[in-house]
């Protein structure tokens, strides 16, 4: 049984990996700003065998309210073994071009909502020696496009982020781990024309889970997205500002 | 963005193109949706066009997949619509409790089981799907309401079999039957003509929770109607043992097949083969409840295996007075045309009464067959059938019907005007609009 804090816990590849840990009898304290979400989400849960699901509606983008919440699933929990960061926006990018507000604003849930909470989370761990957390970035940044370069650029920053704190914590107990998802069948994407590389939520959300039983450093999630991404980013970039990506 | 794409049913003769709008919480409300006509669909395993809305939009309603309440000392489920069958089973058997109604596939979603009032092998005990659904929530233009068998019972009745007509249903609470095993103890008899199937049945129907029969749709003359009569019951054994829960099929079928694969010397070869496979007239075996109530769950896809052209399912029910000669007189008129494939079905209904108004099942037989969709010596065949259905006063399936005509529309399901009073005015399918003759839906 291992006690799980999920920030982002609405989304649906969350709700995948929520799932199973609620198979294994975890406990769980779930995040998200949509409370009747929440609940038909915590219901869900506890049908399906969660021994423990509390919630909390907050908007993460609020940072002074960050130490608070971790406060309140420690309280609830008892202590926290792992936290998923799955909480995310997918930017519009023809508006985020229009006006950089947009960009701003998407920046601070994608990357400085879940730095903030990373750090809090990192620094707790670091003190008692032991925990995992695990951060949901995207194939999206391991490399700038021109169709989805605003919100690449927030994952960029997030990936780059856990892996440093990942080095800062390689000599303690606690494991990081950084989930590169590429494309997966989510309210997210759901005006998305869907293709073969779509992946279910529900497979994402199972492969997941696992990393908080055995963590790794950096996952492609499904796996074919490693080789296609190393393919991507070994074209130079004189050709491939030419291309129509 | 997106924009209409071809959606198929399970039969893939149909093609219509539709807006796809996937669904991922119940507190939807259709002024949210898109302005065109609107359909629920749900795990598509609809034949014909039961689940299609050409030009219109399809609500997918698997991202509805969220259980609600269960409790294992009553048995009481209730979950959103897109939860399927095979994870209602996972959740509950494990805990003693089965469906008590279920079709031969377990990728249908609880939406999808309502809309058409589904039936299984216990028909002549349990009667429909329908009859075990204690409640749901529909949502329509005017608001959401709850249904009971008492409360709004106008609109219960319409929805439990309402072919996904009178609004998007977001959760059900339906009632599971308990299970003393996972493990059915099975027993099939070969049976040489149809006289021995209905002597077969009188007799099992008494002894045994489930039983079926598989007919050879080819054998003709003194072997008209030879099969083998499939019956079972839930072992008495304990729980220890679940019985495995298949999550993906074995396997998968990975492309169409070409035309000739499926022609009437494969078939007949694969038919006789599969009648003679059991050399005894009775055997008995325990068998996990999966290949006994989803053999064709063990293969993905398998509707491929018809080719680019799709495949049609024909399923009538007849009344019992005459269900014995008019059974006789479809499988001559199906044999005489060499097109019948390996999966013809035949099973008798009992009494109990279908909830719905525009339910299918009632008192007689039924008999289904799968056949290659081979243009217009398919559809005169159907004719031919259709018309001795007609006559009997029997109705076909619409759940598997792509082609039955408005005329007989009518005629098998009379209470239709009564049901069209409760349609919910935002949504239509093509079924709908082919059967009353309409125009096409609104873009
Ligand atoms: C191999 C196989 C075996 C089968 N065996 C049987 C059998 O033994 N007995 C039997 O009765 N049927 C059988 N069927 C037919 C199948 O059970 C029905 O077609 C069933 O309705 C399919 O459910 P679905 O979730 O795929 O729904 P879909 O096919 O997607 O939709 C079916 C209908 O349900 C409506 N609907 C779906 N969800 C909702 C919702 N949330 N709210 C309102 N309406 C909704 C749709 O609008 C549509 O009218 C079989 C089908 C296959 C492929
Ligand atoms: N889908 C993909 O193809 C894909 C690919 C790569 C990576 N990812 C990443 O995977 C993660 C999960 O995404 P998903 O696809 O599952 O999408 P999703 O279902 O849309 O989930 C995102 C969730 O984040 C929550 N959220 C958004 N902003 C928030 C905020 N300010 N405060 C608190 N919660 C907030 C939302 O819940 P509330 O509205 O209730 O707050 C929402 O349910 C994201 O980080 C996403 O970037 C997705």
């Amino acid at each position: 049984m291992k006690r799980i804090l999920v920030l982002g816990a609405n989304s649906a590849i969350a709700q995948g990996a929520e799932r199973e840990a609620s198979r294994q009898g975890d406990a769980l304290f779930l995040v998200a700003r949509n409370e009747e979400h929440l609940a038909q989400v915590a219901d869900d849960l506890r049908v399906r065998g969660a021994s423990q699901v509390h919630t909390l509606a907050a908007d993460l983008t609020d940072a002074t309210r960050h130490e608070a919440i971790l406060d309140a699933a420690e309280a609830a929990l008892g202590s926290v073994d792992g936290a998923l960061v799955a909480h995310g926006v997918l930017t519009d990018q023809p508006a985020a071009e229009r006006d950089p507000e947009v960009l701003r604003r998407d920046f601070d849930v994608n990357f400085l909502s879940a730095a903030s909470l990373l750090t809090h989370l990192a620094n707790r761990f670091e003190a008692r020696g032991s925990g995992a957390l695990v951060v949901i970035s995207s194939v999206a940044g391991d490399r700038g496009r021109q169709s989805n370069y605003a919100y690449g650029s927030a994952k960029a920053a997030l990936s780059a982020f856990a892996s440093g704190l990942r080095n800062r914590l390689a000599k303690s107990r606690v494991t990081v781990t950084t989930v590169k998802a590429g494309f997966v069948d989510t309210p997210m994407t759901a005006h998305v024309a869907k293709n073969a590389l779509f992946a279910s939520a529900g497979d994402l959300g199972r492969a997941i889970y696992r990393c908080f039983d055995k963590p790794r450093d950096v996952v492609y999630l499904p796996w074919f997205w490693r080789p296609i991404m190393g393919v991507v980013r070994a074209v130079p970039e004189r050709l491939f500002k030419q291309m129509k990506l | 963005m997106t924009a209409a794409r071809r959606i198929d049913s399970w039969g893939r003769v149909l093609h219509a193109r539709q807006l796809p709008v996937p669904l991922a919480w119940r507190d939807v409300s259709l002024e949210a949706l898109p302005d065109s006509s609107l359909l629920a669909h749900g795990l598509g395993r609809t034949y014909g066009d039961g689940c299609l809305n050409d030009g219109g939009a399809l609500l997918l309603t698997r991202g509805l997949d969220r259980f609600i309440a269960f409790d294992s000392k009553t048995g009481i489920l209730r979950c959103e619509a897109g939860v399927s069958l095979e994870e209602i089973i996972r959740l509950a058997l494990p805990r003693g409790w089965f469906l008590p109604v279920t079709p031969g596939t377990k990728y249908v979603t609880v939406g999808g089981a309502i809309a058409n009032d589904v039936h299984g092998k216990n028909h002549h005990r349990a009667g429909t799907f329908g009859r075990f659904v204690r409640a749901f929530e529909l949502v329509r233009s005017d608001g959401r309401v709850e249904c009971t068998p008492e409360k709004n019972a106008d609109l219960f009745r319409a929805t439990v079999g309402g072919l996904g007509l009178t609004g998007l249903v977001t959760w059900a609470e339906i009632q599971l039957k308990p299970v003393t095993s996972a493990i059915v103890e099975q027993e099939v008899t070969k049976f040489r003509s149809l006289d021995e199937f209905f002597a077969l049945n009188q007799e099992a129907d008494h002894k045994f929770e489930y039983t079926v029969a598989w007919i050879d749709g080819l054998a003709t003359g003194r072997s008209l109607g030879r099969g083998h009569f499939i019956s079972g019951n839930h072992a008495p054994a304990d729980l220890a043992h679940p019985g495995k829960i298949r999550a993906k099929p074995l396997l998968r079928v990975p492309f169409d097949a070409p035309k000739w694969l499926l022609n009437p010397v494969t078939i007949r070869l694969f038919n006789t083969a599969y009648y003679h496979r059991q050399l005894r007239r009775v055997s008995r075996s325990t068998t996990s409840f999966d290949p006994f109530f989803y053999p064709l769950d063990l293969v993905g896809e398998w509707n491929r295996i018809y080719g680019t052209g799709g495949l049609f399912q024909y399923q009538c029910a007849v009344p019992p007075q005459s269900m014995r000669e008019v059974i006789r007189a479809l499988l001559v008129e199906i044999a005489r045309s060499r097109q019948a494939s390996f999966l013809a079905v035949l099973k008798t209904f009992g009494d109990l009464k279908s909830p719905g108004l525009m339910s299918f099942p009632r008192p007689g037989a039924t008999l289904s067959l799968d056949f290659a969709n081979r243009g217009e010596v398919t559809n005169a065949l159907f004719e031919r059938l259709d018309a001795m259905v007609e006559e009997c006063g029997g109705a076909l399936y619409p759940a598997k019907d792509a082609r039955m005509s408005p005329a007989r529309f009518r005629r098998f399901f009379p209470a239709w005007e009564e049901f069209a009073r409760h349609l919910e005015p935002r949504f239509s399918s093509s079924f709908w609009r082919r059967v009353t003759d309409a125009k096409g839906a609104r873009a």
